[in-house]
């Protein structure tokens, strides 16, 4: 019975999507996406007007959505930091050829997340996908050694900082500019296309990079000892 | 009806569907978890498609004399895409991935209480 109701109510959602899609679609730009469009580039000196979008125009969502991102992962860790009372299966160890493979990406991985970030206002990419590929990186040392080492003060440092310097660069904004988050007047534009360029933006996404890539790396080591705390007390 | 975009919308609507009926019909919370996430890869792909204009290029300026005047600012308008729903869903990956992470820490408190990921044998909230 159950399972049927919940037939009907998919396939009723999945129609309804379809046919409300094509109202959806637009025929063009909208009065807003048309604005960003036309002025990103005059604004910001950035390449990328998805960068424009969310570090400058929509910079007050991001500062949302990254405190978002920081209190879920502060509620996993929370959720995860008392003894869970689970078995310990000890799994087997990695061998030595992953084991040093892994260190041996470690460095290269971290590098292209870092080249993500810093190119977010000229390339697809930014602070976000550069932070999820650090953390992947991470990731990778964890899956090859359960208790390898990380920096847990480094770790809460870097988040901190980059969160502080996110608000920071926003109040320079409404000091020099007029308004919270604003483009004008702190850094030099520059040219277009140079690494050095969009004034703020790049500071912000390097910011917000590092602070997801610190964040991602706590909430990584977090799972993955979720279980051995008996272990060692 | 639509303008090229049908496969995307169609892909989008499948992944939403079977992410819910993950939700809906499996006991395992692990497997409830992954529908979420299913679903919420499908919602993604679904703004992004409906951000899409038939022709049009990604919104990033690949060219200088495109910003030489107003005029060449208004060519450059007609010839990308949406940059909106993009900035969106860039938003919404991000949240996707941190609700994902909650919820997989508070299936792991709950085998730890439980000793099991039956949904049915969490009812105590039930009446």
């Amino acid at each position: 019975m159950k399972q049927i109701v919940a037939v009907v109510a998919l396939a009723t959602l999945a129609i309804l999507l379809w046919q409300l899609a094509p109202i959806a679609m637009p025929s063009g730009l909208g009065v807003v996406a048309q604005h960003y469009a036309e002025h990103g580039v005059q604004d910001n000196r950035g390449a990328n007007l998805v960068t424009s979008v969310v570090v400058n125009y929509r910079g007050f969502d991001t500062l949302g959505e990254v405190t978002v991102l920081f209190l879920s992962v502060s509620g996993a860790a929370f959720v995860l930091r008392r003894r869970t009372g689970l078995e310990v299966h000890e799994p087997r160890r990695a061998s030595e050829i992953v084991r040093t493979g892994a260190r041996l990406l470690f460095a290269p991985i971290v590098l292209f997340g870092t080249y993500i970030f810093v190119h977010g206002h000229l390339t697809p990419g930014g602070g976000f996908q550069g932070g999820a590929v650090v953390a992947s990186g991470v990731l990778l040392l964890l899956l090859a050694n359960k208790d390898h080492p990380l920096p847990h003060g480094f770790l809460s440092w870097t988040e901190s900082l980059s969160g502080l310097g996110f608000v920071a660069a926003g109040l320079a904004g409404l000091w020099a500019g007029g308004s919270f988050l604003a483009n004008r007047g702190i850094l030099p534009l520059g040219t277009w296309n140079q690494l050095f360029s969009a004034g703020v933006i790049p500071v912000i996404y390097t910011f917000v990079g590092l602070k997801v890539g610190s964040e991602l790396a706590t909430l990584l080591d977090v799972m993955m000892h979720a279980a051995d705390e008996e272990v060692h007390q | 009806m639509m303008a090229g975009n049908e496969l995307y919308v169609g892909t989008a609507i499948g992944l939403i569907v079977i992410g819910f009926v993950a939700v809906l019909t499996r006991r395992n919370l692990l497997k409830i978890v992954l529908g979420f996430s299913i679903a919420d890869t499908g919602v993604n792909l679904l703004i992004v498609s409906l951000g899409w204009l038939p022709g049009r290029t990604a919104p990033i300026v690949d060219d200088p004399s495109m910003f030489s005047d107003r005029a060449a600012l208004a060519v450059n308008a007609a010839r990308v895409v949406d940059p909106v729903p993009q900035a969106l869903v860039l938003t919404a990956i991000v949240i996707g991935v941190g609700v994902t992470a909650l919820m997989l820490a508070y299936v792991i408190r709950l085998y730890a209480v439980g000793g099991t990921l039956d949904v049915r044998q969490f009812g105590r909230l039930k009446w």
